[in-house]
């Protein structure tokens, strides 16, 4: 073992048609109750790119992840994980795909060790695979010392991580991560992104959402900007942000920024 | 800002009212439950009135002294049936001590347990009214005594949220505190029959009751309506002297909480330890076995149902006059309970069951691991619970109709359960919440699906239940075996048909019900 994270495997996935994208997302639109959630979003996530999906609160990214990654049904459109339809072929979809939802629970009463474990195990791995791999991914994210605390009782930030671990396990081609980075330290930060770029480098794709400008600038290839339930601008970084920083950007392309004088009174003299 | 309090705690009931038609419907109910209780309660106060003295007193003293001991119980049953106003929100907040403690007494009263109370206690007035001076001190002490109440149950709360820091506190809170309920029935059918057994007993207790805090401002109104004033002073001190003694401790343990926020100590552990997962097959289904049996023992709320299944034996073998009664139902009835209990399994889940979909289980796998880690050990606690009630009461010649009832109860209702947890959904106690704990009007929907259930889990079961009646009207030994292979091979084929039903239902509909359980939060 050289790299501490299994790299995609392609031995035994089928040979996929090359030249089909990553995650190619069409048209996928979702309404709750009278709110539309997701209007139509088209996004093509090129093999191999590292790819950042940003936008405001609010503004339909867990719901279009969500629906990509076959975990929400859509009203319209279809989602295509390596030309494979993910609502057509669910179980074929999701074995192609590592997901890292927002917002929901985990298995919490299970150790961090058993919650890896049972990821692989439920996507059907053989018993020696898991246990090498799932020690593997505890040390590159530095949850060794705490593989047998119940995730209950870990911290938010130790949570993503654990949950990370889950998506990983089976070495997926695509990694779909709903705010990987939320309230994670700035060194596991770090770590995860070096996990992340390698795993990119060794052919593998991944789409991440975040709201942190910066990162996603220095950290991926591609970005799309989506706001209101649509997508308003696609591209490589250095396609949609132009000359300007993709915060400015994006400030631009979502609007929203208040340019008076603010809340004068919030003054300490 | 003691009316703030009271606007915020309103707010609060109105606003969550709005999020869901069934939780309102849930509360409609129940007020109309307390509206019943209400009414039953004033117009027996008011006929009360033109009764002898003496039996007003005794009725009004372990009346009013149970409703006490109530109100500083149930909380911590229920672990915090209210905390709605939940001092430790108010951390960042500087508000004075002594509003916030009179915000909260004034909120506490605010919902249905607290106007029935207010309501009930102010009608004493009206049963005293022959006594002028009576009715004026049952006046006083009456509301003195709901602000007892209300006092004494905050001040337990209080404390015991001092305490619930570590989660494992938490857990074994949420389950040991109950018990004292489930034997409630015990406790009354005792008290019930020192009543019948000698008639001066319910005068004695009220006696005794009247000279403790629980009972003593109870007392006071019928001291002045027998003319001795002086002792009903007495009383009246030594209730004023509970409240304040309870409000200090309570303000006490309030300023602490208030800068001590809850702190989980965790002592870090290194891997290695898989538990059950080493010793399933390391399959999809396995996995899935592994992980309900994990939770079977670590999550309280599952964990309540293995500690009520042999408390369930202890209080049949006493309520049922021993060993030859009820006690010899216990195998069927814990089957029956135990197989009903996986259910909600999914709802349990809540959002944690995207795993299972984000990983494509399939629904076969995902059914018969759950089914599988319940009949790992239900299995042989039926048979236990079937085999021993019977050696203790030397019926062995019972065995095969008793196995057969009580297997056809565990395989029928796994099925049904398997089928029921993939096809609905309901409002369930979050993960790491007591399992006492229901969302506010919810009990009533709760109450519907679970009696819906058991109805057709005894229809599914009805061959049996009626073998098992032939039997014991007709003594013969052949039902009884008849009762046994129809258990095994009847219940067996619905345990199939659940499972298999169940995990279409599954593979079809599951991002739905995903859906549906991430609105319960």
């Amino acid at each position: 073992m050289s790299s501490p994270v299994p790299s995609p495997s392609d031995q035994d996935n089928p040979q996929q048609p090359s030249g089909t994208a990553a995650l190619s997302i069409r048209g996928l639109a979702k309404r709750f109750g009278d709110k539309i959630a997701v209007n139509g979003v088209d996004l093509e996530v090129p093999a191999g790119s590292f790819f950042g999906l940003v936008g405001p609160n609010g503004a339909g990214k867990t719901t279009t992840l969500s629906m990509a990654t076959g975990l929400l049904r859509p009203d319209h459109g279809q989602a295509l994980v390596h030309g494979v339809d993910v609502w057509e072929k669910p179980l074929e979809a999701k074995r192609l795909m590592g997901v890292l939802p927002d917002g929901v629970r985990l298995f919490d009463r299970l150790s961090g060790e058993q919650l890896v474990t049972y990821a692989g195990l439920l996507r059907g791995m053989d018993r020696e695979t898991v246990t090498e791999r799932t020690g593997d991914l505890l040390r590159a994210l530095d949850l060794t010392n705490d593989a047998g605390t119940l995730v209950v009782d870990y911290s938010a930030g130790m949570t993503k991580k654990i949950a990370l671990a889950s998506a990983l396990i089976h070495a997926p081609k695509l990694l779909v991560l709903d705010e990987p980075f939320e309230s994670v330290d700035p060194v596991s930060a770090a770590n995860i992104r070096d996990i992340l770029s390698s795993y990119v480098h060794s052919g593998g794709s991944v789409i991440v959402s975040s709201h942190v400008m910066d990162l996603v600038q220095r950290m991926c290839d591609h970005v799309a900007v989506i706001a209101g339930g649509t997508v308003l601008a696609a591209g490589t970084i250095d396609e949609v942000r132009g000359d300007a920083t993709l915060e400015d950007r994006f400030v631009e392309l979502v609007g929203g920024r208040n340019t008076s004088e603010g809340l004068s009174w919030l003054r300490t003299s | 800002m003691v009316a703030h309090l009271l606007r915020l705690k309103l707010t609060l009931l109105r606003n969550s009212l709005k999020r869901s038609t069934a939780q309102l419907v849930g509360v409609i109910l129940g007020g109309l439950y307390g509206l019943g209780m209400l009414a039953f309660l004033v117009s027996g106060l008011v006929f009360l009135g033109s009764a002898d003295p003496e039996l007003i007193r005794t009725i009004l003293v372990i009346g009013g002294s149970a409703t006490v001991l109530g109100w500083i119980v149930i909380p911590i049953a229920v672990s915090g049936v209210d905390m709605t106003l939940d001092p430790a929100r108010f951390v960042t907040y500087t508000i004075p001590m002594r509003q916030l403690l009179a915000g909260l007494v004034l909120g506490g009263l605010v919902g249905i347990p607290g106007l029935v109370t207010l309501i009930a206690a102010l009608t004493l007035v009206i049963t005293w009214i022959r006594y002028p001076a009576a009715a004026l001190t049952a006046l006083v002490c009456g509301l003195l005594a709901v602000v007892l109440c209300v006092v004494a149950s905050r001040l337990v709360t209080t404390a015991v949220s001092a305490l619930t820091g570590s989660r494992r506190f938490k857990d074994v809170n949420g389950i040991v505190a109950f018990l004292p309920l489930f034997f409630l029935g015990p406790i009354i059918g005792g008290l019930a029959a020192g009543f019948q057994s000698s008639p001066g007993f319910a005068g004695r207790l009220a006696d005794v009751l009247a000279w403790t805090p629980l009972g003593a401002l109870w007392a006071a109104p019928a001291d002045v309506a027998a003319g001795n004033p002086g002792l009903a002073v007495v009383r009246i001190l030594i209730g004023v002297a509970t409240l304040a003694v309870f409000v200090l401790l309570w303000s006490r343990s309030l300023s602490h909480a208030l800068v001590t926020p809850p702190y989980n100590a965790v002592t870090k552990k290194a891997g290695g330890n898989l538990g059950w997962f080493t010793r399933f097959p390391a399959t999809p289904s396995g996995a899935v076995a592994a992980r309900a049996l994990t939770y079977w023992v670590r999550d309280p709320r599952y964990a309540a149902s293995l500690v009520l299944i042999p408390l369930l034996a202890v209080l049949l073998f006493l309520s049922g006059g021993g060993a030859g009664g009820a006690f010899a139902f216990v195998g069927p009835i814990a089957a029956f309970l135990l197989a009903w209990a996986i259910s909600a399994d999914v709802s349990y889940d809540n959002t944690a069951f995207s795993l299972h979909l984000s990983t494509g289980v399939s629904g076969r796998d995902d059914r018969w691991g759950r089914a599988a880690a319940l009949l790992v050990f239900a299995l042989p606690a039926t048979l236990v619970l079937t085999v021993v009630p019977l050696l203790i009461a030397g019926r062995m010649e019972d065995l095969p109709v008793m196995l057969g009832l009580a297997l056809g109860f565990l395989f029928t209702g796994t099925g049904l359960s398997s089928f029921v947890s993939a096809r609905y959904t309901y409002n369930v106690p979050l993960p790491g919440e007591s399992a006492f704990k229901t969302p506010p009007g919810t009990n009533f929907l709760m109450f519907v699906v679970q009696f819906g259930g058991w109805l057709v889990m005894l229809l599914l079961a009805l061959p049996e239940i009626v073998l098992t009646i032939v039997y014991f009207v007709s003594g013969d030994q052949l039902y009884g075996w008849l009762t046994l292979l129809v258990g095994v091979l009847l219940g067996g084929a619905v345990l199939l048909i659940g499972i298999r039903a169940g995990g279409r239902w599954y593979d079809r509909r599951a991002p739905e019900l995903l859906l549906a359980v991430s609105r319960n939060r």
